[in-house]
């Protein structure tokens, strides 16, 4: 691994300047994708400004919702009363994902910003245009299993592996962030971006921004909730596919309110929209949850290796439906 | 700048320590003390310019120590190739598989995947800082006891998991210990007899 200069700031200011006048400096918070990315030679910043000082760890009660900063572990928004209270969804989401020294190390702010990537990525012997802009997709036609069915283009085919920020997307949360130019909100559905012709960027963020926290809303989604992961071993492996559902279901039966998105099948997490509003109004039953399985995979298409997505997705969409309404 | 740990224990006049402690005063004599001590006063609020080695504070197995360390050392590799304690093993080093496992300040972590640096100030257990001198901690006895290894390999990342597991409340069923251990590989396959092992402790109640 290259030598690179450390700092550790105790000022949220000194941090993001550091970082914004210097292309190569990184932030480090856990550690946990970014030491990875290091040792294998994948990136190598010259300059880490690790956040760790930073007084960004509370879990706080607002006015609507709850305010998750940026450093909080993993670990500890999964175990938190309020989260757990009120969306369990998230906690699910958390404790689907890694390991539990891996979540005790893994904070908010790192686990949205994990890179979006595949193995072809990792190989630097291989061609990757979010490695090396411009040098072609390995995985276009290589073995693209673990790879994208929504929103890709001929540039990558990558999929965002975090499970959280699928849980996030559907709760409707909200990205804060503090950058050279002052604040800003940025909902979680525009955090991430498709990889089109610049799969290098894996988000809207711009240099030096800082995640300083994370928003989200209070809602109704405090009981019919559940987070299918689909992986190949039962646990500690990332998603081949996975369902974020989340319902309100009123006395007889109806779906009030319903969120849906999924992971592992887009260059971002992916929110079902269109499917979600197709639930309100509806029964809760089987049927219902298969015609908006439909609906959500309209516009999928596969590779040579990932068509198996095309029929788990739906699969999953049910079960989590299923799963969720009698929780 | 000071290697001797503050509180030598009894056991500390083994030549294994006597090794340890004497490549570590070489390695700090190739650092020019202005060097370190300028980097000390300015770490928190400065880029430590241009030096290679950057001072470090940490209380490992209940000894306090200064070190000083290259920033892209890793936890691990401080523990294992600096403080020559070699019970805390390598696996991937990449975070897959739980060999690397050590609490800081009472979390279970996988060391390899941190820079040493980051933990200025904090307290660091190893497997070697489990047993109480000669008396071994309640898991590792449970962990003979129930034959919870076969080449050992992964043992101490598992039992340091695992004292983690307990104590976190997560080795309330065997289904709970299970998916609370995931993140320790075992390619010897003793999963069964580390969860008896493990329940074994849980059920007698003492303290871990
Ligand atoms: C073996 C293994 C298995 C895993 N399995 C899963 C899984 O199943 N599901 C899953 O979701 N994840 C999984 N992960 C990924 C893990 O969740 C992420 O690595 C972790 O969440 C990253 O968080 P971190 O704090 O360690 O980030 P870091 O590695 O510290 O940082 C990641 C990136 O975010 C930037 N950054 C960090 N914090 C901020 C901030 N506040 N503002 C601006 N930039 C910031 C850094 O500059 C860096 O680019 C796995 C990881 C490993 C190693
Ligand atoms: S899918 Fe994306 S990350 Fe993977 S090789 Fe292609 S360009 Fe690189
Ligand atoms: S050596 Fe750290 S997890 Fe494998
Ligand atoms: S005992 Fe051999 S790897 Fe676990």
């Amino acid at each position: 691994m290259n030598q690179f200069q450390y700092s550790r700031p105790t000022k949220q200011q000194a941090a993001i300047d550091a970082v914004a006048k210097d292309p190569n400096a990184a932030f480090i918070a856990g550690g946990t994708n970014l030491v990875d990315l290091m040792k294998r030679g994948v990136t190598s910043p010259q300059k880490l400004v690790d956040i760790n000082r930073l007084p960004l760890g509370k879990i706080e009660s607002q006015n609507n919702g709850l305010r998750i900063g940026a450093l909080a572990l993993n670990s500890a928004v999964a175990e938190d009363r309020q989260v757990r209270e009120k969306q369990p969804l998230l906690a699910l989401a958390l404790n689907a994902g890694a390991s539990p020294q891996l979540r005790n190390m893994a904070t908010v702010g790192g686990n949205m910003l994990q890179r979006t990537r595949c193995a072809y990525f990792y190989d630097t012997t291989m061609p990757c245009n979010k490695r090396q802009p411009g040098t072609g997709c390995g995985a276009l036609e290589g073995v693209n299993r673990m790879h994208a069915i929504f929103g890709f283009s001929d540039k990558c085919i990558a999929v965002h592996p975090s499970d959280m920020s699928v849980a996030l997307v559907a709760l409707d949360a909200v990205v804060q962030v503090s950058g050279p130019k002052g604040n800003r909100s940025i909902p979680f559905a525009d955090f991430h971006r498709l990889p089109g012709d610049t799969p290098e960027k894996d988000t809207n963020l711009t240099p030096g921004e800082l995640i300083t926290a994370v928003d989200v809303p209070d809602g109704p989604f405090t009981k019919h909730v559940h987070y299918q992961k689909v992986r190949e071993r039962a646990s500690y492996a990332f998603a081949l596919l996975s369902v974020a559902a989340a319902l309100d279901i009123d006395g007889s039966n109806i779906i009030k309110a319903a969120r849906l998105a999924m992971g592992g099948v887009a260059h971002k997490p992916w929110r079902l929209t269109t499917a979600e509003q197709m639930l309100v109004g509806k029964p809760a039953t089987e049927e219902t949850f298969r015609q908006a399985a439909d609906v959500a995979m309209q516009g999928a298409k596969s590779f040579k290796y990932n068509a198996y997505k095309l029929k788990l997705g739906p699969n999953a969409i049910v079960q989590a439906l299923k799963t969720a309404a009698a929780a | 700048m000071n290697t001797e740990p503050e509180n030598a224990s009894p056991h500390d006049d083994s030549r294994r320590t006597f090794l340890k402690q004497s490549t570590l005063l070489t390695a700090m004599a190739l650092v020019p003390g202005p060097v370190v001590s300028a980097a000390e006063a300015k770490l928190d609020e400065r880029v430590a310019e241009a030096i290679e080695q950057v001072p470090l504070s940490l209380k490992v197995n209940g000894k306090k120590l200064k070190l000083s360390v290259e920033p892209r050392t890793t936890l691990l590799d401080l523990l294992r190739e600096q403080l020559h304690l070699n019970g805390t093993k390598k696996g991937c080093d990449y975070g897959q598989c739980g060999a690397c496992t050590v609490h800081v300040d009472g979390q279970r972590v996988n060391s390899c995947l941190s820079f040493a640096v980051m933990h200025d100030g904090k307290e660091i257990t190893t497997i070697e800082g489990l047993a109480d001198g000669d008396k071994l901690h309640p898991m590792q006895e449970a962990f003979v006891k129930h034959d919870g290894f076969q080449c050992g390999y992964c043992t101490p990342g598992q039992i340091m998991s695992a004292v983690a597991c307990v104590r976190e409340g997560h080795a309330g069923s065997e289904g709970e210990i299970r998916e609370y251990m995931s993140g320790n590989i075992c390619r010897c396959g003793a999963y069964s007899n580390i969860v008896a092992a493990i329940q074994d402790v849980k059920k007698g109640g003492q303290k871990v």
